[in-house]
């Protein structure tokens, strides 16, 4: 069950959403995630759906993989949708209990909500099915350095350390806490039933040993990193260099055409 | 040859609750360049604590350890000399960094401060070296412990040592995982002439070795080829260590009053050996 567990998930492929820079894939995201915000109308949140899907289709990304995400948001979704239901005005369509009034507004805005959060999953997804989680790191390193300029240079660094080994090890520690599980299991100890409490209780023998055991890995990871001439990043060069090419231009003049049609469509309608 | 590494009266010692433990008492060793020299000793014999001082990880309590005429206690020679020595640990899951091979065996030549496309050549070159450059996109944790700890040599050799001291690396391994670590350190040993010192308590991996030196109690109880060590069959049992299962048995027959050399270690010069004594 906990192997159920991927993150950042990466879809291997060609694309070229694959191909193109990770830095820019975030700055893209950021912008589109504004963009979605921003979106005032129907209209305007139906071009950036059109836009969403597109993006979808280039990532070439089986369209099964993003509905699978939907399953974990769809309690999200469904509350946001429902409670945007009645905070709406306008002509009132029926009434609930007789107190309860649902306008055409309410209606719309639940839609127009629901709509927008899933445009919000689905273009993170498009991040992060075409980026590998080591290129995430290396594109947030990058576009944090600028803060060296103000002494916060081995802060990005150490930042962008964690988030490596943080990457690296959580397979590694799913894997050993099952261990931990099987073996308090065949040592009689009951972790499925009982109410919340007694759950909760059941889980420090678990917790405790793979707490102890990630402090001792650490203490190891350290004098390995230590021997292969690790000193904090100081005079550090990297084996792949980010590059910017054509089609990063592109997609860039793709995102500033769905930017201003959503502003245009804002404006206009 | 020259002497690569010279350890001159080293002693460490360290203290745990107030109790203070001597983990090596006054051990002098020289490491040939390009040799093959293996370690053995039982758990607590101040093998893995010899290992930490030849990169300058530790410093010795008292004494020397001399790389390439650098000493460990130069601060300033701290990078080089680890870069020169190259350790490996137990256990490879605690030693790789990235979740993708090629990425974890880049952050040494990296940290080097090596150019992209060196660090490239470096990289392929130490997974090529170790057998591993079809699974260079690959996620460490979906590959065998054998692969992992393959990697984590391919790591240390793209920084390209001199020297590759490797503790227990072969401890959490399966049969077929170690049988590929140690042909791996031969080749590496015989083919791009890094010197190896192995550290470990299976005695089958000194077979080839140029040298054994076995050690107990912090101190070295014995040092030689290994042949020649392991005709000591009482005295490495006294301290904890089994003889090869060929070397016992004709040190047994031996007993028995049959007239077989000793000194075969593989099973098939054992074979002959006892054929040899039964004709």
């Amino acid at each position: 069950m906990l192997k159920d567990i991927t993150i950042g998930q990466y879809y291997e492929g060609k694309s070229l959403l694959h191909k193109s820079d990770p830095r820019m894939k975030i700055i893209w995201l950021i912008a589109l995630i504004v963009l979605i915000f921003l979106a005032q109308n129907m209209y305007a949140l139906g071009f950036a759906a059109i836009s969403v899907i597109i993006a979808i289709v280039i990532s070439r990304v089986p369209i099964k993989m993003y509905l699978k995400n939907m399953k974990t948001i769809l309690p999200i979704l469904l509350f946001t949708a429902v409670i945007n239901l009645f905070y709406g005005e306008g002509e009132v369509l029926f009434s609930l209990f007789g107190k309860i009034n649902i306008t055409d507004g309410g209606i719309y805005r639940s839609v127009f909500m629901a709509l927008r959060i899933l445009l919000f999953i689905f273009i993170s997804s498009v991040l992060t099915y075409t980026t590998t989680p080591n290129d995430l790191t290396d594109a947030i390193e990058s576009l944090l350095s600028p803060l060296k300029f103000i002494g916060l240079k081995s802060a990005v660094h150490t930042l962008a350390m964690m988030m490596t080994i943080t990457l690296r090890f959580i397979p590694t520690l799913i894997e050993e806490a099952e261990k931990i599980m099987n073996a308090q299991k065949a040592r009689g100890a009951d972790l499925e039933s009982g109410g919340l409490t007694k759950r909760v209780k059941a889980l420090i023998p678990i917790l405790v040993p793979l707490l102890i055991s990630a402090v001792r890995r650490s203490y190891e990871l350290a004098a390995a990193m230590e021997c292969r001439c690790y000193n904090g990043g100081e005079g550090k060069t990297r084996m792949k260099k980010m590059r910017l090419s054509l089609i990063d231009l592109f997609l860039s003049l793709a995102c500033i055409i769905i930017g201003a049609g959503i502003i245009t469509l804002n404006i206009l309608l | 040859m020259d002497n690569i590494i010279e350890i001159k009266n080293a002693t460490y010692s360290y203290t745990d609750e107030g109790i203070s433990h001597i983990a090596l008492n006054n051990i002098s060793l020289n490491i040939k360049k390009g040799s093959f020299t293996v370690i053995l000793g039982h758990n607590g014999s101040g093998k893995s604590t010899l290992a930490k001082l030849l990169n300058g990880l530790n410093t010795p309590t008292s004494g020397d350890i001399i790389v390439d005429g650098m000493n460990t206690r130069d601060e300033e020679k701290e990078l080089e000399i680890k870069r020169k020595v190259g350790l490996v640990f137990q256990n490879p899951d605690n030693q790789l960094i990235a979740s993708i091979v090629e990425e974890d065996v880049a952050f040494g030549p990296e940290n080097l401060g090596l150019e992209p496309e060196k660090i490239r050549e470096c990289v392929d070159e130490a997974l090529k070296s170790v057998g591993m450059y079809e699974f260079r996109k690959s996620t460490p944790h979906k590959l065998s412990g054998g692969q992992k700890q393959r990697i984590a040599i391919a790591g240390i050799i793209a920084m390209s040592p001199d020297v590759l001291v490797l503790d227990e690396p072969t401890a959490m391994l399966d049969p077929k995982g170690r049988a590929e670590i140690i042909s791996t350190l031969h080749y590496l040993n015989k083919e791009k002439n890094i010197t190896v010192v192995l550290i470990t308590h299976y005695m089958e991996e000194a077979e080839n070795a140029d040298r054994v030196i076995v050690m107990n109690d912090g101190e070295i109880i014995n040092d030689g080829k290994p042949e020649d060590i392991f005709q000591n069959v009482k005295q490495l049992k006294e301290v904890g260590l089994d003889v090869p299962q060929t070397t016992e048995l004709l040190y047994a027959l031996k007993q028995k009053g049959f007239k077989v050399n000793t000194k075969a270690l593989s099973i098939e010069d054992t074979a002959k050996e006892i054929a040899k004594a039964l004709k």
